[in-house]
Formats: C-alpha cells, sequence, structure tokens
C-alpha cells in the first residue's frame, strides 16, 4: 500500500487504486484481467460519449429519454440497464468458470482474491442491477398499459428511483475502474465484511451500491402498489386485473416490506465501519446473527419479488400462445398471494446451520416445503392452460416451456434443501449455487426474455427477429443445463462455493463441463445481441403497427405500437378479464372512443438524473472517505428537492384536437391493414392485426 | 476401502458404457466426485442422511414426474399445426382438475413435513450419536485459514488434522477465533457453523477406518480454498498410536505458538502440540485474545 495522495481531497486514494497503475507495476494475467476489465469500461463510456456527440444526439438523449417521466421511457431505460449490467456479470460468471477450470492443482487465471470479487460482483449485480432493474422496467412498461392508465401514479418518484438504480449501477463500475469491490459474497456476511477484516474500500463500495439500490426499490414498490390500488381504469376489478398486474402488485407489496430490511442491515454495517459501532462485530456485544436474520428478512422475499412478475408473464405468454383463457385464474392469484406471504416466514433456512434448535429448523423447514404448494399449484395453471388449446411455439412460448421443466428441477433441490439434516451436507456448496441458478435463471431470467421477446413489438413497432431469438434461446437452455448441472454434482462431493483453487483431481471433468457450459451462456448473450441488431436492421419487415401482433388479450394489445405516450386516446372502460379479446371476438375492437378530451401529462424534470448523481457522488465520497463530495452530495440533494417543491408548472396539456387526429390516423391504417391468421404470425404478413379481428 | 471402491464404480459404470469412453469418463470421473460426499457415507449421522437423500429421491420423483410429462405432451398434443384435436378457447376452470393439482401436493408436503421433523430432530447436530464408549470430546477453533483441534481430556493439540477412534461416539463443540466460518466432514456428518464468541456442537462418528476430507464451507478470505484438514478414522489401536505421537511432538501449545496460531496462514502440513493449557478453547470463546490477533 502506497500512502495516500492528498487525503484532504481525495480521501483514501492513492495510484494502487488504479488497476492500470498495478498492471503497469506487476504484470501478471491476474493484473491484466482487472485492468483490461477496467479498460473495457473506461473505454466503453468514452466511445458511447463520442457516439452520441458524432450524432448530435445528446439534446435528444436528455429531452426525450434521460429526463422523461413516461412509465414507457423509464421501463424501457431501466431494461437496457439491466442488459448492460448482464453482460457484464455474465461475463464475470465466465472468467471464473475459465479459473476454476484452470485451477484444479494450478494457480489458475486470476488471484484468491480477485476470484472473491468476482463472485461478490457477479453475484451482487445479478441480483441488485441486472434483476432487479428488469423486473421493474418490465413492470414499469407493462403494467400502467394492462390496468389502461396514463402513467404510474408518482411518475416523478419513478424517475428518481431509476436514477438511484443507475447510480448504484454506476457506483458498481467505478468500483472496477477505481479501487477494488468487496470479496464478501453478495450476502456481505459480518464480521468478514467489518473494518478488521476487510480495511479496504471494497465493502463500502459494496454497501453504497446496495443502500442506494435498495431506496430506489422501495420507492418503486410503494409507486406500482399505489398506481395498482388507485389508477385502474372503470370496470377493472381486482379480479378482472391480467396476471401479470397482480404478479406486480404482489411483488410491489414485497418490495415495501422486505427492501427496509435490507437497507437498514446496511446501515447498521456501515455505522460499525464508520463510527466504530458494534452491532456485528465479534467483541464488544456486537453479534452477525442479526445481520444474518436482517438480511434474510430481506433476502428471501427478495427470491420472490424476482420470480413472481416472471410468473406473470408466463400466465400472459401461456394464456396468449394457447389461444385460450388462463386456466384457474382465481387459483393463480390465491397462489401468487399465499407465496408472497409466506416468503416472510421461511428466512431461517438459508441459515439451518447456524446452530438453532431442531424445533425451530424443522419448522421453518416446514414452512419453505410449503411454499411448494402453491408455486406447483402455478406450474399446473399453465399446464392447463394448453390443454385444449392452439399452442404456437414462439420464442416467448419456448422460455416458457423450458422454465416449466427446468424451474420444477430447481424446485426438487430446494425440496432436498428444505431438510435441515440434509441442508447440513450442501449448505455452502456448489449444490446450493447451482439450485439457486436453478431456480433464478428459468424463474427469473428465462420469464425476462419471454416478457421481452413478447411486449418488443408493442414497446418498439416491430417484431424481433424469430431465428436468432430461437438460437439464443437454444443456448440459454443448452447452457445451463451444461454449466449448471455439474455444479450439482460436484456439490454433492462436497465442493465448497467460492473456492479459488481445487485440490480434488475427481472434480475436474465437471468443471470443465461447467466451463463449457459458461461459454455456451455467452454464446447466448451474444446471439440477443445480434438479433437486436438483425431486428433492427429488418425493422421495416416486421412492423406490427396495428398494435396486436400475437392476438393477445389485455388492453395494452388494443392500442397502437409503440403506444403515444398518452397511452389511450380515451380511458377504455373494461367488462371482463380479457377485454381486448372478447372485444375482437365480439367485433367491438378498434371502436373510436365517443369522445376526446385534452390530455395532461406531467413534463419532463431533470431532478431524477440530477439525484441520482448527486446519490452516486455522495456514495463515491463515502466509499473514498472524501467527505467534503460526500457534504456537497448531501447539500445538493437538500436543494434539488427544495428547489423541485418550488416548481410549479410541472403538467402539460395535450389538446383534444391532436389525439383525436393521431387516433383517427391510427384506426384508419388499421382499417386498411390485412388481418392474418395465426400460422403466419411468425412472418412479415404479420402487421399487427389478428384474424377475425377486425 | 478397496471393496467399497470397486463396488461403487461398478454401480456407477455398467458394462455398455465401457465401449463409449468419452461417455463413460465423465461418469466415472462423476462417480469419482461423488465418491467424497454423502453418497460414501463412513458414519452413521451420513448414513442416515444418506437414507434420507434416498427416501426424498423417490418421492421427488412422484413431484416431478407429472410436470416433466405433461408439459411436453400438452404442449405437442395441442399444438396449432395439429387440429385434430378439441380445441376450447374458453374452457377455464374445473373443479376436478382444481383437486388434482392443490391436493396431492398439499398431501405429499403433509406427508414431507413428517419426516422432516423426525429426521430433523434425529440429526441435530447436539443429539449425542450412540456408539462404544463415552463421547471424545474435541474442542474446533475456527481461525484463519485453518482448524485448531484441542483434545481437552488428552491434553493436546493439533492443527488441521483430527484423529477418531472408530465407532466411538465424537463431541465437536465449535468456536471461532476470527470471522464466521463452516465445519464440514462430508462423509462423516453435515456442517455447523463456527462463531466468536458462541459455542455450537457437531455430534458425529465413524463407522469404518479411513482417511475423510473436512472443511470449512464458509468463504473467509484469501486462504479459503486450501482451508481444509484430514480426519483419521482409526482403529483403538491406531488412535493410541497417533496419541502417542502427538504427545511425542515435544512442542507444547504455549504462549508463543498461541499468539502465532490467530497470524493469516495455512501451515503446509498439520501441526501436533503435546499439551495444551487447561480451558484454552473456553478463553477463545470468551475473546480473550492476544491483543495484536484482534487486528489484522
Amino acid at each position: 500500500m502506497s500512502a495516500p495522495l492528498w487525503p484532504a481531497v481525495l480521501g483514501r486514494f492513492d495510484w494502487q487504486s488504479l488497476p492500470f497503475v498495478r498492471a503497469w507495476q506487476h504484470p501478471s494475467l491476474n493484473e491484466l484481467i482487472g485492468a483490461g476489465a477496467a479498460a473495457m469500461v473506461v473505454i466503453g463510456a468514452i466511445a458511447l460519449v463520442a457516439l452520441i456527440t458524432m450524432l448530435g444526439r445528446w439534446r435528444y438523449l436528455w429531452g426525450d429519454w434521460l429526463t422523461s417521466l413516461d412509465h414507457k421511457r423509464i421501463g424501457i431505460m431501466y431494461v437496457v440497464l439491466a442488459f448492460v449490467m448482464l453482460a457484464r456479470a455474465l461475463v464475470e460468471g465466465v472468467v471464473m468458470r475459465a479459473h476454476q477450470a484452470t485451477a484444479i492443482d494450478a494457480p489458475g487465471i486470476v488471484s484468491p482474491d480477485h476470484f472473491a470479487q468476482l463472485f461478490s460482483t457477479h453475484g451482487s449485480i445479478m441480483i441488485f442491477f441486472m434483476a432487479m432493474p428488469f423486473l421493474t422496467g418490465a413492470i414499469n412498461y407493462v403494467m400502467p398499459l394492462q390496468i389502461g392508465s396514463r402513467d404510474v401514479a408518482f411518475p416523478l418518484l419513478n424517475s428518481i428511483s431509476l436514477w438511484l438504480t443507475g447510480a448504484a449501477a454506476g457506483i458498481m463500475m467505478a468500483s472496477l475502474v477505481i479501487g477494488e469491490f468487496s470479496t464478501g459474497g453478495w450476502t456481505g456476511y459480518p464480521p468478514f465484511t467489518e473494518l478488521r477484516f476487510s480495511p479496504g474500500v471494497g465493502v463500502d463500495y459494496w454497501i453504497w451500491a446496495v443502500t442506494l439500490g435498495s431506496i430506489g426499490s422501495t420507492l418503486s414498490g410503494l409507486n406500482f402498489a399505489v398506481t395498482i390500488y388507485k389508477m385502474r381504469c372503470p370496470g377493472m376489478t381486482l379480479m378482472r386485473m391480467p396476471m401479470f398486474t397482480w404478479t406486480s402488485l404482489c411483488t410491489s407489496i414485497l418490495m415495501i416490506f422486505a427492501m427496509p430490511p435490507l437497507t437498514v442491515a446496511t446501515a447498521l454495517l456501515a455505522l460499525d465501519r464508520y463510527l466504530g459501532f458494534h452491532f456485528f462485530t465479534n467483541d464488544l456485544g456486537g453479534n452477525m446473527m442479526n445481520y444474518a436474520n436482517l438480511f434474510w428478512l430481506f433476502g428471501h422475499p427478495e427470491v420472490y419479488i424476482l420470480i413472481l412478475p416472471a410468473f406473470g408473464v408466463y400466465s400472459e405468454v401461456v394464456s396468449t400462445f394457447s389461444s385460450k383463457e388462463l386456466y384457474g385464474y382465481t387459483s393463480l392469484v390465491l397462489a401468487t398471494m399465499a407465496i408472497a406471504v409466506l416468503s416472510f416466514t421461511v428466512w431461517v433456512h438459508h441459515f439451518f446451520t447456524m446452530g438453532q434448535s431442531a424445533n425451530v429448523n424443522a419448522v421453518f423447514g416446514i414452512a419453505t416445503m410449503t411454499i411448494g404448494v402453491p408455486t406447483g399449484v402455478k406450474i399446473y395453471d399453465w399446464i392447463w392452460t394448453m390443454f385444449r388449446g392452439r399452442v404456437r411455439f414462439t420464442v416467448p412460448m419456448l422460455y416458457s416451456l423450458a422454465f416449466m421443466m427446468t424451474f420444477v428441477l430447481g424446485g426438487l433441490t430446494g425440496i432436498i434443501l428444505a431438510f435441515p439434516p440434509l441442508d447440513y451436507l450442501v449448505h455452502n456448496t456448489l449444490f446450493l449455487v447451482a439450485h439457486f441458478h436453478n431456480m433464478l435463471i428459468p424463474g427469473l431470467l428465462y420469464g425476462m426474455l419471454a416478457g421481452y421477446h413478447y411486449w418488443f413489438p408493442k414497446a418498439f413497432g416491430f417484431r424481433l427477429d424469430e431465428r436468432w431469438g430461437r438460437i439464443a434461446f437454444g443456448c440459454w437452455v443448452g447452457g445451463f443445463y451444461l454449466a449448471f448441472m455439474p455444479l450439482y454434482v460436484l456439490g454433492a462431493g462436497g465442493m465448497a462455493r467460492r473456492t479459488a483453487e481445487i485440490f480434488e483431481p475427481a472434480f475436474r471433468p465437471w468443471l470443465y463441463v461447467a466451463g463449457v457450459g459458461a461459454l455456451v451462456l455467452f454464446a447466448a448473450l451474444a446471439a440477443l445481441a445480434v438479433q437486436l441488431w438483425v431486428s433492427i436492421r429488418d425493422r421495416d419487415a416486421n412492423r406490427v403497427p396495428a398494435g396486436d401482433p400475437w392476438d393477445a388479450r389485455g388492453l395494452e394489445w388494443s392500442i397502437p405500437a409503440p403506444p403515444p405516450e398518452y397511452n389511450y386516446a380515451a380511458p377504455p372502460r373494461v367488462a371482463s378479464r380479457d377485454p381486448f379479446y372478447d372485444a375482437k371476438r365480439n367485433g367491438t375492437a378498434y371502436y373510436p372512443p365517443a369522445r376526446y378530451d385534452d390530455i395532461e401529462l406531467p413534463r419532463n424534470a431533470a431532478v431524477g438524473p440530477v439525484l441520482g448523481l448527486l446519490g452516486a457522488a455522495i456514495a463515491f465520497g463515502l466509499v473514498w472517505h472524501m467527505w467534503w463530495l460526500a457534504i456537497l452530495g448531501l447539500a445538493g440533494v437538500v436543494a434539488t428537492v427544495i428547489a423541485r417543491s418550488f416548481v410549479r408548472d410541472t403538467h402539460r396539456i395535450i389538446p383534444a384536437a391532436d389525439v383525436e387526429r393521431q387516433d383517427r390516423a391510427w384506426r384508419a391504417a388499421v382499417a386498411a391493414t390485412p388481418a392474418i391468421p395465426r400460422e403466419v404470425e411468425m412472418t412479415p404478413a404479420n402487421r399487427g392485426l389478428a384474424e377475425g379481428a377486425a | 476401502m478397496i471393496r467399497a471402491l470397486i463396488r461403487g464404480r461398478s454401480r456407477c459404470a455398467p458394462l455398455p458404457l465401457r465401449a463409449l469412453p468419452l461417455l463413460a469418463l465423465p461418469l466415472l470421473a462423476g462417480c469419482d466426485a461423488a465418491r467424497l460426499g454423502v453418497m460414501n457415507a463412513a458414519g452413521p449421522v451420513a448414513e442416515t442422511q444418506r437414507h434420507l437423500y434416498l427416501i426424498l429421491a423417490i418421492v421427488l420423483i412422484f413431484i416431478a414426474g407429472p410436470v416433466l410429462i405433461l408439459t411436453p405432451i400438452f404442449a405437442w398434443r395441442y399444438r396449432l399445426s395439429d387440429k385434430r384435436h378439441i380445441y376450447r378457447p374458453t374452457w377455464d376452470f374445473s373443479w376436478g382438475v382444481e383437486a388434482l393439482i392443490w391436493l396431492p401436493p398439499t398431501g405429499i408436503v403433509l406427508g414431507l413435513s413428517v419426516l422432516l421433523w423426525t429426521y430433523t430432530h434425529r440429526l441435530d447436530p447436539y443429539r449425542p450419536v450412540a456408539g462404544s464408549g463415552p463421547p471424545l470430546v474435541i474442542q474446533a477453533v475456527a481461525l484463519d485459514w485453518k482448524w485448531l483441534f484441542i483434545y481437552p481430556d488428552q491434553r493436546i493439540a493439533t492443527i488441521d488434522q483430527m484423529a477418531i477412534p472408530v465407532g466411538r461416539p465424537v463431541r465437536i463443540v465449535l468456536t471461532s477465533g476470527t470471522v464466521m466460518q463452516s465445519l464440514l466432514i462430508p462423509r462423516l456428518a453435515g456442517q455447523i457453523y463456527a462463531m466468536a464468541g458462541m459455542r455450537t456442537e457437531l455430534n458425529l462418528a465413524a463407522s469404518r477406518a479411513g482417511v475423510f476430507r473436512g472443511e470449512n464451507t464458509q468463504y473467509n478470505g484469501t486462504g479459503f480454498a486450501r482451508q481444509s484438514f484430514d480426519v483419521l478414522a482409526l482403529s483403538p489401536d491406531g488412535y493410541r498410536r497417533w496419541l502417542a505421537r502427538v504427545h511425542a511432538a515435544a512442542t507444547p501449545l504455549d504462549r508463543m505458538a498461541y499468539a502465532q496460531l490467530f497470524k493469516q496462514t495455512t501451515p503446509p502440513d498439520p501441526v501436533f502440540y503435546s499439551a495444551a493449557p487447561a480451558g484454552l478453547f473456553d478463553t477463545i470463546l470468551a475473546r480473550d485474545l492476544p491483543p495484536k490477533a484482534t487486528r489484522r
């Protein structure tokens, strides 16, 4: 460690904090990989800035996107963030697999400390900055459309949530370029993460990134729940809400109740580290068991925060692509609610091995298995939805089918882990790692990808390329099995997770297979990128301006693709669960509204990006002990909030005449669009109008 | 050992597979990997755990089977391109199906709950294991990045090697001199956390002689991957000889050696201490550590 350069201003920063300097001084493969990753962040950022400047799109970006309060644009920005972070964390996964495959009785490609940073960032990013933004983006985009609303209840708060999450993700990226990241895993268990054992900046990066992200998610949860409670269109009773809206509601409730324990846990850990408190230290009355309880009081509901929206997507997708009503809607609602409630009763199963009594473990084990019942019911509901339907094997449907068959395997190993005596054996081993990837890859990623393919035409007006979609699908599924099934075997053989060196030759072939699987997963991500490129290139052939490419069921398909910023020219009115599908069947779809009114929409606001920037500054200042920066950032937040409260002119009016003109033009276009049967929905003939609908 | 090994291999790689060396190789190796775990149990606790595994494996087939079978069958049978089958777009409920999807899973979970309750108590790590003779008490202290095993009744201590007599119940009492760790000997019993200032317990026994791998499974720093130890399950004679060897080591766990323990190191070979002070475990449990040990 060299001496800090200029502590009053730069805090803990020294030249050794830069991976480029470290790689220059010790050009080992390990340091070169670190410097290469940092260089990718820096070069990527510079290239992005240069590209936007070259295209002269700064004004467009700032005015139309970054400051937008439109829930659709905010949703899209969330998903973009999720994809960027997915790319980083997936590459980290590949590096870890490559390292383990080369670290059998050998040093491997990265140092143990670097490896520990990799598993910590991989987990933290995948949960907080890939999964959370992806599902928050999906809910943001789809839910207000589904309930026939113009926006979420608090559009400005929505923008602030996005930018807090973005700031947190930015802090994660900064840790790659300046300093280091935590080695305490995504759970950050003390006392290892206390100052005594982890004195560097890594844990502080983790704390503030997670804290910012968790505040953003709490606010999102509040926003969504209020939106669903208060902003449904006339006639949309709770029991007529689409399943995705139901799962969004349950996820929002979970966010409201489960994120605060995490914020509290990281805040207490920060007090320990910054102000010498003793909440979780080894000595002076600290007790890390309190942390474990707080963390998993968040952590288990978090699993369902992640999975429920995907369940919602599957409900929509399976019903749409089976051309059939969702089987057992009431059952599904009850099961979703049951899962949401039960998710708060099982957290101890994350630490059966902490030495509590058999009675406590048995109660929590049984509670854990109980969740399996409503989850199983949901799977059967989708299976029975296909029964006597007309199933089309589109990409979203393929993901749904792969999910059902893969998720159930994860459920099986989940029951094994729910048995405390068996958990004792495979806890903290690769068996556990295999299990939660087996739940979250089908239970979250496939769901989000299915939703991405399903709603992309709605959001952008053209379908995604089918062929590359199938290639990506094949790689995601094949790669998952190759990468994670071997980990079950390794875990059953007692291989601990987070192991940077392996001394057991028997593990070798399985680590090789898992390594190949990781490469296939990387290919899957690449295929998605190619698909996006090809789809944008061929967009004119695949446009679906009429707005209903899948002969779908909910309100969101009854409007143009892409939808106008005000969503609905006039508030829709619903009388059933599948209002648009029913309207298509009885010939009332695409009827113009009786009258058009002026529409009031929130004006763009710079408050979100500004608060995000200030939040990142506070976090960065705290991480590096640049106190002036943290204080300035905090003062800036207070000033911004006060300044905003003096802004009177927060809304603008879209005149009824404009709305009417746009709406009539679209309806005329629909009338001129050829309706197509389902057999050709994957061809350019599909312009977004379903046969039997017009 | 050798017989078990042969039996294990022949079960995993039946003859026809030998014709497919490419396939058989990973399978064989897979058996090797699994043989390091509970499937090759060497003590009553692990044997009961394996037994529970097998019961559960059979039950789980009935849970997953219907989904794995019905999903592809329904999807294919009711595909769009095959219109021979009946189409009921508005059918969305049936009490019969509801009963079918709610009741059997509930029944299975109820049944599994009984199984879970029973086995959780039977395999409670605090519960003494039956066997010949009084339990052998071993105090395990998690350190960075090694395990200290104190034999309080024998007045000896070791680092990264534990010897136990076959058949005799063993009570391992754990704490940590550093961050939280987790002690796992996959072929003998499950794991339990070791936490500073707290005391946990793990009861086990070995039913056959052998060398079993023990490890820490909770990440605790850069030396984590190297923190493993051997458990020697020995005959009574062999155990006595092992004790004699430790006693003959002539390096007592004195003040100097004690301070060394708290450095972040992994000794390349097991260390034997011919004498350990009485009450050492309680000293560590009470967090009365050498002054330097409390810092990095």
